[in-house]
């Protein structure tokens, strides 16, 4: 009997079904779980409270990253709540046997940095972590999603999970970006197709030209948004540059059996003639740069376009269009460049990866950011800033006036004290710009890290090729 | 999970708006606490209090004395959009609120949703409408959520069914624990993984820590 042939999803999924009782979800291994502060108290309480230890401890791996302060790390913590979460994961990691990424640890760093640049995010695997942004790791054809703290739980206690198999939806990108257009352009322009509810329901899978072509740091970027498509998880298939990426890093196999792994791993690509539950292509010699204007990441336009006219949008979305503009402090029908700012904000799991620091480093070298505005660049992970540090990006940066600081999600989700002040404009690199979320009352435009270093230096929402065509120190392009 | 759960009669509020995240639906600065007390004051703090801490006037829905006690909510499409957080449905149970009516749900928060007993029911686009027109008509008229028939019953005796996932339901309405049936089923996972080695192992150089 010929084998049916089967998408990268199916796949992975066939791999990791333990079980399915008639009429219950399957019951899925996992392969990899990842911890941090915010989502995991309750469940570990919920551990005690059952009498129940963790199954699979070295399948579990903690950090820190998201109330942490990214200020002088010998600083006491000053928000009293932040403190004891922050204490509290470094108890429940002790007294469970989880290793812990914490403060202090040059390996610490936001969870979605940290797992592929130690090399735990492996090709086939399925990874779960107490954070929608989860979907990162499918940048290196792992099946990752987020789960809430119930789930949690339920994979500390068992190692599994109880899951419906997610439909498929394949995003081509076909042709090759154009300079000054990249990761987060792609990924921003097709939620703004879909909606931000359009991959409910589906796994994407990004795949063809301009995807390949894209670094796995790129690829992490696209991976990343999958969730602002509505999408629990995105998978790109594992390549040569998977592989390259992850060999010699510290938790990929060495040795016989990383010839073993890669032999696995290149069986993984779907297979000629598997179907897809949906298709949407996106023409990628097309793609411009991109920003949002209004209050979900679905609300976007080339950054040479206008904001949409009331009469542009379906008379369904006119209320959430009319009330996203007056939260934002925004005509209809108006241009989006050229918009003040007051913060610049280049950080995130979105964007904050070694390639990004450069990215915005590349734009910002030699240059200096416009009066009265603030700009904070957060690295990724500590690893990210000693990498940052060892090429000389964080001068580039204090230079340039911006500030320089330690690892975490920092303005991402403002819960660390970094955030913008209410009716704040601040052009980001993360990925949200729901209502407060950067800061109660704070206007989130959300970019790629050229478009935000260079609205940096120009202190307005700014098209990055109108900087970027001059030609910049080849220092960047050397590593 | 706690109590077993079958029906609730209660007066609806309609939040007519698409796209409400669970930013909205709990601000992030309420996810420092470590337990999942108190957090019926975040719910939708943002809509009810002002960037420096006043009650918005006039309030905001959510604090209009008619709404106290209601536990049933219309919303718009996709309800739930944005992070994992666990926080937005405890935040939801704690204000007193157990079934939402929408057209859809983001996919996190449902499977959240339902892991509180907290129940997200979808309805056509067209139901939808006729819902919030039927609201905005009859505001104080009690709907019927049953559980176990998977039916809501309007106020006038006209009711309509609902869709949701089987297993979930049994959960519910037994007040049953998943990590309960999982783990009586930990021989086959065990039985999976003497077949299937584990990929990484964490505590690899972990004394250097
Ligand atoms: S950087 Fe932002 S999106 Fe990413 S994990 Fe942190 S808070 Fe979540």
């Amino acid at each position: 009997m010929a084998e049916q042939p089967r998408t990268i999803l199916e796949k992975i999924w066939d791999d990791h079904v333990v079980a399915s009782d008639p009429g219950a979800p399957a019951i899925l291994a996992i392969d990899l779980h990842l911890v941090h502060e915010v989502t995991s108290p309750q469940a570990f309480t919920g551990l005690r409270e059952r009498g129940l230890k963790i199954r699979k401890p070295g399948q579990t791996v903690a950090t820190a990253d998201h109330s942490i302060p990214t200020l002088d790390p010998s600083l006491p913590i000053a928000d009293e709540l932040a403190r004891k979460q922050l204490a509290q994961i470094e108890e429940n990691c002790r007294e469970f046997g989880i290793p812990f990424h914490g403060k202090g640890s040059p390996t610490r760093g936001i969870v979605h940095v940290i797992g592929p640049e130690l090399g735990l995010t492996q090709p086939g695997m399925t990874i779960v972590c107490g954070d929608s942004h989860t979907a990162t790791h499918g940048a290196f054809g792992a099946l990752a999603f987020g789960i809430g703290t119930s789930e949690i739980e339920m994979v500390l206690a068992t190692q599994t999970l109880l899951q419906r198999k997610p439909k498929t939806f394949r995003v081509e990108v076909t042709g090759r970006l154009q300079p000054g257009v990249g990761a987060k352009d792609i990924i921003l322009a097709l939620i703004a197709r879909i909606g931000i509810g359009g991959g409910t329901g589906h796994v994407f899978e990004y795949t063809s030209s301009a995807i390949r072509a894209l670094s796995m740091e790129e690829r992490m970027t696209v991976c990343n948004m999958s969730i602002e498509g509505g999408a629990r998880a995105g998978l790109i298939a594992p390549d040569e540059t998977t592989f390259a990426y992850l060999k010699g890093r510290k938790f990929a196999p060495q040795g016989a059996a990383w010839d073993a792994a890669v032999a696995r791993w290149r069986k993984l690509p779907t297979d000629a003639g598997a179907t897809y539950d949906r298709t949407i292509v996106i023409d990628g010699d097309r793609l411009e740069p991109m920003v949002t204007y209004g209050t979900n990441p679905g609300m976007g336009v080339a950054v040479t376009g206008q904001i949409p006219a009331l009469s542009d949008v379906e008379p369904g979305a006119r209320d959430d269009l009319e009330r996203a503009l007056a939260y934002m402090g925004l005509e209809a029908g108006s241009s989006i460049a050229g918009r003040k700012l007051d913060v610049v904000f280049i950080g995130s799991c979105t964007n904050g990866r070694i390639e990004d620091m450069r990215a915005a480093a590349s734009v910002l070298r030699g240059r200096h950011v416009a009066d009265g505005l603030r700009v904070l660049v957060v690295p990724g992970s500590q690893q990210v800033k000693a990498q940052a540090e060892s090429e000389g990006l964080d001068e580039v940066f204090r230079a340039a006036g911006a500030e320089w600081r330690e690892s975490g999600c920092s303005m991402c989700i403002a819960m660390n004290g970094d955030q913008l002040e209410p009716g704040e404009y601040g052009i980001s690199t993360s990925n949200r710009n729901f209502q407060g979320r950067q800061g109660k009352g704070g206007r989130t435009f959300l970019a790629s890290p050229l478009t935000a270093a260079a609205s940096a230096v120009t202190g307005v929402v700014t098209d990055p090729r109108t900087l970027v065509a001059a030609p910049q120190s080849s220092a960047v392009e050397a590593h | 999970m706690s109590e077993p759960f079958a029906r609730v009669t209660s007066r609806v509020i309609s939040i007519p708006r698409a796209n409400i995240d669970t930013d909205q639906i709990c601000p992030a600065r309420f996810l420092k606490i470590t337990d999942k007390a108190n957090l019926a004051d975040a719910l939708f703090f943002d809509w009810r209090f002002t960037p420096d801490g006043k009650r918005r006037e006039p309030v905001s829905f959510i604090d209009e004395p008619v709404n106290a006690g209601r536990q049933i909510l219309l919303a718009g499409d996709n309800f739930g959009a944005g992070s994992s957080r666990e926080h937005a449905p405890w935040a939801l149970r704690a204000w007193g609120i157990r079934a939402i009516v929408s057209t859809s749900f983001a996919d996190i928060f449902s499977g959240n949703a339902l892991k509180n007993a907290l129940l997200p029911i979808v309805v056509s686009a067209e139901r939808l409408a006729a819902l919030q027109a039927l609201v905005a008509t009859a505001p104080d008229g009690e709907w019927i959520v049953d559980l176990e028939a998977q039916t809501v019953t309007l106020p006038s005796g006209e009711s309509f069914a609902f869709a949701i996932d089987p297993f979930a339901r049994t959960m519910i309405l037994a007040g049953t624990d998943e990590i309960g049936y999982v783990r009586s089923k930990l021989p086959a996972i065990e039985a999976w993984e003497a077949t299937h080695p584990a990929r990484v192992d964490t505590r690899e150089g972990a004394a250097a820590r």
